[in-house]
């Protein structure tokens, strides 16, 4: 069976849960994705972008001494921080952007998080000269300073939300707002695998060339199959990228690793399949960080990525099905995580993919034998220097 | 027939139109919105809109916003909103509708919500964030208790869609006047009453507009092409500006006076 069905359904996540002036539009952009998915044309110009603008394929990269210093794991990272941008939101953004011209829209909007897919937004938006406007939040502008910097310099406005926790779930709040008020020339590129149909459908296809890359580069390497797959997990997407090409390859085992934030006992983290519960917002039914009265938790990580309550509504359904497993580092893990990755591969991770490197020592001790697993390095760690010298 | 529909019901005898009030609940407290409710019937209002805070209103504009904000400081929830209803219906038979996102009726479980809501009082639900699409479970419970659920139209609405909101809806189907967010607008849009009349050739459910209406000649001029006007931000801000004062019910009852008696 097909997912997501037509609904926009992955059994019972999922769907289209907005305002009704965003309906016809929705719909809209289905039927325009769904058309393009299939046209030559748009698939050659989207594989032109990512390989000439972006720098695709990137590397499957063996990383010999973190697999000699980990023992009993053979790690090769996917390098999305070698991307144009520095991570692999420029995927998604190349591929909308796309859309959004096809339809003829002349304006885009995008919330940001850490600033990666707000950096990434307003570089496609740059490169095909159409007005953006980022909506950050404030605790976000403050920790994420170079990335607001980026923005500007790319010709985008970084609009500052005050309202909530002041971050990435209330920039798109503030985003969705926008929309609905500029529905007819505005097209909002959102950022992860989430969002009402068709987002979380159309966001995948376009991050799972990560997942396509990576799964020929190992058999190449290998002629094998990887028996494991790690990546983090805030909304999901460079998570779901790697995963889906690997779907039907039923002995590859997938880990999502979502964050702990101070602690999973606490409520301050971001775990949202491992401690929420069903819930609706931002468009789409899913696992989500609530209060017993149906309010959204303010939650909290270290990595301004992963600091969102909800989580993408497939990811939601391959916990429920078993495909894959979910597990939670917390800040101090991450942040061993990427001190590992910077003294034994000279590689610095976003704080986001050191939360996928931080389980590795984990994964190191659980396995029975030697086993090979390929990690999305989802972006590199740059844009974190400023507030990492305050912690580290 | 719950209450909802016999208003309609008279108000057509009476060749009169609806005029609808929206307050959050619990803003400035629970005690001052059960006043408000009561004084808003003596008001000329015809329905209350009330609605439950949410953490994340993507809906609403700046005003309503702060004002859902505001009653979740007052630790309001939907429990707490039927018991005041319930206090409500002791002395009146206001027709009374919540409008609420569906994250708190989804946690809640529809069956329940319908069920505990209707047995406090309550006539009818509002979902911005929920199409009819996604309102199966929810539209089968209320049918069951004579449930009112309110759908929207926007000026964005395809036609093929229009249908579909209308049968999903009972009560009243909610009209948005402007693409975009609750509050208060100078102006509405040139084309609305030209769409206001297309949309009456169509639906024969009882039409009311909302979003943006918050003078009487505003009131009057949409009541012309409709069966009803919502207005929320507008009586928010007179809520704030009564802050603390003694009257606060009075006074902003007499606002509401004042552009009830357009309609």
């Amino acid at each position: 069976m097909q997912r997501p069905d037509l609904k926009g359904n992955f059994e019972e996540f999922g769907g289209r849960f907005v305002p009704e002036t965003l309906m016809s539009l929705v719909v809209d952009l289905e039927k325009t994705f769904n058309a393009l998915k299939k046209d030559k044309g748009f698939k050659k110009e989207f594989a032109f972008y990512l390989r000439e603008y972006a720098g695709r394929p990137t590397n499957l990269y063996f990383a010999c001494s973190l697999s000699e210093k980990l023992k009993t794991l053979k790690v090769y990272l996917k390098r999305e921080d070698l991307l144009h941008t520095g991570a692999h939101k420029i995927n998604n953004t190349l591929g909308q952007i796309l859309v959004a011209r096809r339809m003829g829209k002349t304006r885009i909007i995008a919330e940001t998080g850490a600033g990666q897919h707000g950096v990434a937004t307003a570089t496609a938006a740059a490169l095909f000269g159409l007005k953006c406007d980022v909506y950050m939040g404030e605790k976000d502008i403050e920790r994420q300073a170079l990335n607001v910097f980026r923005m500007k310099l790319l010709g985008a406005k970084v609009i500052p939300v005050t309202s909530g926790s002041k971050t990435l779930k209330d920039a798109m709040n503030e985003a969705i707002r926008d929309w609905v008020t500029n529905v007819k020339n505005t097209f909002y590129i959102i950022g992860s695998v989430a969002g009402p149909h068709p987002y979380p459908m159309m966001v995948r296809e376009f991050q799972k060339i990560i997942g396509i890359e990576a799964r020929k580069q190992f058999l190449a390497k290998e002629k094998k199959l990887p028996d494991y797959l790690v990546a983090c997990v805030g909304g999901g997407s460079n998570a779901l990228g790697l995963f889906h090409p690997f779907f039907n390859d039923k002995k590859v085992k997938m880990i999502g690793v979502e964050a702990a934030g101070y602690g999973l006992n606490t409520d301050k983290h971001s775990a949202a399949i491992l401690k929420g519960k069903t819930g609706v917002l931002h468009g789409s039914k899913s696992k989500l960080l609530q209060t017993k009265d149906g309010q959204i938790r303010e939650v909290h990580s270290i990595a301004a990525g992963l600091d969102y309550p909800g989580v993408g509504p497939e990811h939601a359904y391959y916990k429920k099905i078993g495909r894959a497993d979910y597990v939670a580092v917390d800040d101090k893990q991450a942040i061993k995580g990427l001190k590992l990755l910077c003294k034994t591969e000279g590689i610095l991770p976003a704080l986001e993919s050191s939360h996928a490197i931080g389980y590795l020592e984990k994964l190191a001790k659980k396995v029975k034998r030697k086993s090979s697993v390929i990690v999305c390095l989802s972006g590199r760690g740059d844009k974190d220097v400023y507030e990492l010298k305050e912690i580290v | 027939m719950n209450r909802i529909d016999q208003k309609f019901e008279s108000l057509k005898k009476q060749k009169k139109k609806a005029f609808i009030a929206f307050i959050t609940a619990g803003d400035p407290s629970l005690k001052v919105t059960e006043e408000l409710v009561l004084a808003f019937e003596e008001s000329g209002v015809d329905i209350v809109e009330l609605g439950v805070p949410f953490s994340d209103p993507l809906a609403d504009g700046p005003t309503i916003q702060a004002a859902s904000y505001r009653a979740l400081k007052n630790k309001i929830n939907i429990p707490r909103i039927f018991n005041l209803v319930k206090r409500i219906r002791k002395v009146s038979d206001i027709p009374i509708c919540l409008m609420t996102y569906y994250n708190p009726v989804f946690y809640c479980g529809d069956a329940r919500f319908v069920r505990e809501a209707k047995s406090a009082g309550v006539d009818g639900v509002i979902i911005p964030d929920l199409p009819p699409e996604e309102a199966g479970a929810l539209i089968k419970e209320s049918k069951k208790k004579d449930f009112s659920t309110i759908f929207f139209l926007s000026p964005e609405t395809k036609k093929e869609r229009i249908k579909i909101i209308e049968k999903a809806s009972t009560g009243f189907v909610y009209y948005v006047s402007i693409a975009g967010v609750t509050g208060a607008r100078k102006a509405l849009p040139k084309t609305l009453k030209e769409n206001l009349k297309k949309i009456k050739r169509v639906v024969k459910k009882p039409l009311c507009v909302g979003f943006g209406i918050s003078t009487g000649s505003q009131a009057k001029e949409i009541s012309e092409v409709s069966d009803g006007v919502i207005v929320g931000s507008a009586i928010i801000k007179q809520i704030i500006k009564n802050k603390g004062k003694k009257n606060l019910a009075s006074s902003v009852a007499r606002f509401v006076k004042g552009l009830a008696k357009n309609v």
